[in-house]
């Protein structure tokens, strides 16, 4: 049986700081959500509310047919794995994983099996006899992940879990994620995320959330190429956002006229230009822009340029150049008209 | 370090060497020279032997020592199931209610044991429940008055407890029974290990409620004590208080030892 997440509008409030503000949202079967937001966005009340260990003050969570919103956390079939694993120090690594298992009276003569297997998965069957304090961080977090399907979920609850390892574990374990949600096809997965490669790898969909409220929604392509207000846009990829003025053809930004898809908006409105800086060439091309060197930043394979064009600062992600050029030199920039979008002024509060 | 250079490092431990030998060790030392002696008419005691403790592990001595281990054990057990169970009930309450029965578990602390002492037999000493002349007084007695130290231990724990293995094992499927007895205790059992050494030894010490209420069948080593010093039996009395003082250590020894294994972390 496979059952996704529901978000009926739920709100949820502690005294007068609404924290969720009426979340809608759809987890499809077997589909993975991430999350997206900055600490305090509610982002985490949501999957808590999930979970049962937060009640809404308003809304109902449906997990599959069922409305779960009155359910104590134990009668909800879930999984979940937390930022700091939470793994039961007193028990060893075979026993945590055995917990939910035994917790709901499985069939004991099954349950050796089902810890195999769920170590075997996550590459941990070499350490069951350990005891938790005896592993690496890493090592921890699949021993939660292990826990968590040994129940075998069909949902799965991810709050941060990769935000306390160090950075090249943790693009390993996002490997192994993606993996793990391969061999399980399944399981419905709710990924809690600050971070917005975390996000964009691993997930069908991303749920942007800011202040409590979701401000964006759909599959990381669509965020990233066409996002729909300024807060996603800036977000995700951290692009660059620009006031113009809607023209016939295009728009006007500080007086040089730019050519690129309107989508119907009104000529001679106000709108913000989104275009992504590795996106941005430079020297002459289409939809030029001049402007002054106001700060280079050497990033390795790239440089990043930060370039002030009529007021406006520009950034550029350009391959890394041989000579920089001194800040205060005239330089062109230039960009695709289909690699800008325009976003209705004012949206990002929507 | 608090203390960095030789000369004050070494000034320190004179410092407290100076402090605490004649304050903590000095009398206890004593108390085992004169557990060993017959006279006592210099400056030392003198006249070696060992006859003080042949007599303090036979006959009415070894029944107290029994007494007093049987009620230390016995109230510590008490005092513990009911300061954790109270801690526990008090940790699922918020502001008000929490206060208050905090307050209620605490307040034995901060009435004088011979207060305790007399509002027990005052009490107990008629019907409905009449305990008066029985051995239960002395151990009720004594559980009143160690059951606030191990609600106080207790609780301390619980707050430092993190909520996150409760949601875990809740998160997997186990009901709040299964999740007090399979995490929260087991989590816990380094407190309560504490927490058990120390209603013991303060029933293995207590003197003033129990000469209150204790029956001529029931007496406690501390009481031997006393009155074997009031008689004016002063290497007797020096005796049974090694013996005291030895046998509560081991416990003690014994609890810690159980503690180092249930610490985790």
């Amino acid at each position: 049986m496979t059952s996704g997440i529901r978000f009926d509008a739920v709100s949820v409030a502690y005294g007068d700081t609404t924290v969720l503000d009426a979340l809608t949202l759809t987890v499809e079967p077997g589909e993975v959500m991430a999350l997206l937001g900055p600490s305090g966005s509610g982002k985490t009340t949501a999957l808590r509310t999930v979970a049962g260990f937060v009640r809404p003050r308003s809304g109902r969570v449906h997990i599959g047919d069922r409305d779960v919103t009155d359910l104590p956390p134990y009668k909800r079939g879930i999984g979940m794995v937390v930022q700091q694993y939470a793994l039961f120090p007193h028990l060893r690594v075979d026993e945590n994983v055995a917990f939910g298992l035994k917790a709901r009276k499985h069939p004991r003569a099954e349950i050796p099996g089902r810890v195999a297997e769920a170590l075997e998965m996550t590459g941990m069957a070499a350490y069951a006899r350990r005891h938790p304090r005896e592993l690496s961080g890493g090592q921890q977090q699949r021993v939660a992940i292990a826990r968590a399907l040994a129940i075998r979920p069909d949902v799965l609850l991810l709050d941060e879990p990769l935000s306390a390892l160090d950075a090249q574990l943790r693009s390993g374990m996002l490997a192994e994620l993606a993996r793990l949600h391969r061999e399980l096809p399944d399981v419905s997965i709710l990924y809690v995320t600050h971070d917005q490669v975390e996000a964009l790898t691993l997930a069908d969909r991303i749920a942007v959330m800011d202040r409590a409220r979701l401000q964006d929604c759909g599959t990381p392509q669509e965020l990233y190429r066409r996002p729909r207000t300024e807060f996603t846009a800036s977000f995700v990829g951290n692009a660059n956002l620009l006031p113009v003025r809607v023209t016939a053809g295009g728009a006007e930004l500080a007086g040089t006229a730019l050519e690129l898809p309107t989508d119907g908006a009104a000529p001679g409105s106000s709108a913000t230009l989104c275009v992504r800086p590795h996106l941005v060439g430079l020297g002459a091309g289409p939809n030029a822009l001049t402007g002054r060197i106001a700060e280079v930043q050497w990033r390795g394979a790239t440089h990043r340029l930060y370039v002030d064009v009529g007021g406006h600062r520009v950034k550029a992600d350009v391959r890394e150049l041989r000579e920089t050029p001194p800040l205060g030199s005239e330089v062109t920039l230039h960009f695709a008209p289909e690699d800008a979008v325009l976003l209705a002024a004012g949206v990002n509060d929507g | 370090m608090l203390v960095h250079s030789r000369t004050g490092r070494a000034a320190s431990w004179a410092l407290f060497a100076v402090l605490f030998v004649p304050l903590f060790a000095v009398p206890l030392l004593v108390i085992l020279a004169a557990s060993f002696s017959t006279h006592w008419s210099g400056a030392f005691p003198s006249g070696p032997t060992a006859g003080h403790y042949t007599a303090a592990v036979r006959g009415e001595s070894l029944q107290a020592l029994t007494t007093s281990l049987v009620t230390a054990a016995a109230a510590s057990a008490l005092a513990l199931t009911l300061g954790t169970w109270a801690a526990l009930a008090a940790a699922a309450l918020r502001g008000r209610g929490r206060r208050l029965l905090d307050a209620l578990f605490v307040l034995p602390l901060a009435v004088p044991s011979v207060v305790v002492g007399l509002a027990v037999l005052v009490a107990f000493s008629r019907p409905p429940i009449l305990l008066n002349g029985t051995r239960w007084i002395v151990i009720l007695a004594h559980t009143v008055l160690v059951t606030a130290f191990a609600h106080q231990s207790v609780s301390a724990a619980i707050r430092r407890l993190d909520p996150m293995y409760e949601q875990a094992a809740a998160g997997l499927g186990a009901r709040p029974w299964y999740v007090l007895l399979r995490v929260k205790l087991p989590l816990l059992l380094p407190s309560l290990g504490a927490a058990a050494g120390l209603c013991f030894a303060l029933s293995m010490g207590e003197l003033s409620a129990t000469m209150m209420l204790y029956p001529p069948d029931w007496m406690p080593l501390p009481v031997l004590v006393f009155t074997a010093t009031d008689r004016g039996s002063l290497f007797t009395g020096s005796a049974l208080a090694v013996v005291l003082m030895a046998t509560t250590l081991l416990v003690l020894l014994a609890v810690s030892r159980i503690r180092t294994k249930a610490t985790y972390r």
